[in-house]
């Protein structure tokens, strides 16, 4: 008997099988992949907090890539530990935390009607720092997460240990249009930020991304990319909304530094790298005042 | 087996030069040969399996949802390659991003399903879409070539052009940064064209 391939139910039982049956083969292949997918996903996460701290440039040149990122990362993150809006050190681990799951709580919190329920998402946060050492420097990593023009949009921000000036920044995206927004990738925009300052005539003041915003004499700006405004103003909308949920555990911090906890009395009479040791801790884990971590100049600069 | 169903993709019946069949791609992941070799090997794949697979249960196919069924072959394969580059070509997934994807969009993978596959034997499929993939990888090779070694000095990521001759370095040459734009790709592809019909003059159409 030869089938009537043009029947109703032939069609509706031959898609059925086909469809059930590509379905089953592409879960298969999902799954036993995963693991390597999220070991690639993992590295590259590292690379960009590497990147964040300009170290690691030369990985893509590297032999054996992924093992030249592990050691790097293992050699320079010293620690990492998870805040909460306060600032405080709560429970977690922070390489783990969902930057997208953070972000939508800090987007209901910019958009909430009353202070209190503002408050009561501020306390469902969870905020993750990264401490990258080199040499003598300690920087804090904070991320940003946002929505670009066709997808998320985020970054890293290192930040020096004055809390207040951008050592390095490092930013990707995942679809903006090539050649337009996804220039926010490139070295040559995100290298702008080094050296720009995170506050204006001592208040909290983002980084703002605007033509003409690169100028030399402006410590809060960047320029922004041609062609790609949607994406330069998420972005930058990204980073406001990030940064302002960090300023409590900045603002802790800029405080230890010119306290006498963190520094000593004798700080600024003589020639000599400060020396924490014995000292009552500025706040617990992940504090930046370690022993010889504050040489003399920067330390004039915070009290003057 | 006709041997031309082997050679014809390369040169008479090339999809870009002659079908001018997927052109979008190849002006988008020509920027560079590594990216290149990666995309037309994942279309000599896709079209490859595809045309094969669905020659094979060709005489199943209901007639009317044919085209639906081809995609869902099509895709398959697609999310398949997806799959493994981002398990084991991480950088190069991130690099081709949204073409892998859009492969199942490629004309030449349906077209060839359509115009060939669907009437012919599973092997002579198979031959058929590889053929017509590595014809359709030539000419992205031969672009990406022209485009990485004058747009960024380069050839599969290695310096080519010495450091010493660029102007920075007080020599006299400068990279083209026009290459790397996507119309240069098209101005390539036309000129490769042009190049192909001046030999083949059989390729010309009468006036």
């Amino acid at each position: 008997m030869k089938l009537n391939t043009n029947s109703n139910i032939y069609t509706i039982i031959y898609t059925t099988i086909l469809v059930v049956l590509v379905a089953g083969v592409l879960a298969f292949v999902s799954t036993a992949l995963k693991p390597k997918q999220q070991e690639n996903i993992a590295l590259e996460k590292m690379q960009s907090l590497l990147r964040a701290a300009r170290l690691g440039d030369d990985a893509s040149a590297q032999n054996n890539k992924s093992e030249y990122i592990k050691a790097l990362y293992s050699e320079h993150m010293t620690n990492d530990f998870v805040l909460d809006y306060e600032g405080n050190v709560i429970e977690g681990e922070a390489f783990e935390i969902d930057l997208q799951s953070q972000y939508n709580i800090i987007k209901k919190i910019v958009a909430a009607k009353t202070p209190e329920t503002a408050q009561a998402l501020r306390e469902q946060l969870q905020l993750p720092v990264f401490v990258c050492t080199i040499d003598e420097k300690v920087l804090n990593i904070v991320p940003c997460y946002g929505a670009g023009l066709w997808g998320p949009v985020w970054g890293y921000i290192a930040v020096e240990d004055d809390f207040e000036t951008i050592y390095g920044a490092v930013f990707d995206h995942k679809g903006e249009t090539p050649g337009l927004g996804a220039e926010i990738a490139h070295a040559p925009f995100y290298n702008q930020f080094v050296g720009k300052k995170l506050s204006k005539e001592g208040e909290f003041k983002s980084i703002s991304i605007v033509k003409g915003g690169g100028q030399a004499d402006n410590p809060n700006g960047v320029d922004a990319i041609s062609g790609g405004t949607i994406t330069s103003q998420s972005l930058e909308q990204a980073i406001a909304m990030w940064l302002n949920e960090y300023q409590a555990y900045f603002n802790i911090k800029r405080a230890a530094i010119g306290s006498d906890d963190c520094c000593g009395e004798e700080c600024c009479g003589e020639e000599h790298n400060h020396d924490q040791n014995g000292k009552e801790p500025c706040a617990g884990e992940g504090c930046v005042c370690k022993k010889d971590s504050l040489n003399h100049e920067s330390h004039e600069q915070y009290t003057k | 087996m006709d041997k031309s169903i082997l050679k014809n993709p390369f040169f008479k019946a090339n999809p870009i030069t002659v079908l001018v069949l997927g052109v979008c791609s190849a002006l988008a992941v020509t920027v560079q040969l590594k990216g290149a070799c990666v995309m037309a090997l994942s279309v000599t794949v896709v079209t490859g399996f595809s045309s094969m697979l669905v020659s094979s249960i060709r005489n199943t196919i209901p007639n009317r949802v044919r085209i639906i069924i081809q995609l869902v072959i099509v895709a398959l394969f697609v999310i398949l390659i997806d799959q493994f580059l981002k398990a084991y070509a991480y950088d190069v997934s991130k690099q081709l991003s949204v073409y892998i994807g859009l492969i199942i969009t490629n004309c030449i993978i349906m077209g060839r399903i359509e115009a060939f596959a669907l009437g012919n034997k599973p092997f002579p499929s198979l031959v058929d879409g590889l053929a017509n993939g590595m014809g359709y990888g030539m000419v992205l090779v031969v672009i990406a070539f022209i485009r990485e070694l004058f747009g960024s000095g380069t050839l599969f990521g290695l310096q080519i052009i010495p450091q010493s001759w660029y102007i920075a370095n007080g020599g006299f040459y400068e990279n083209n940064g026009l290459i790397i734009l996507p119309p240069m790709a098209l101005i390539i592809v036309g000129c490769i064209i042009w190049a192909q019909r001046a030999v083949q003059k059989e390729l010309q159409e009468e006036q």
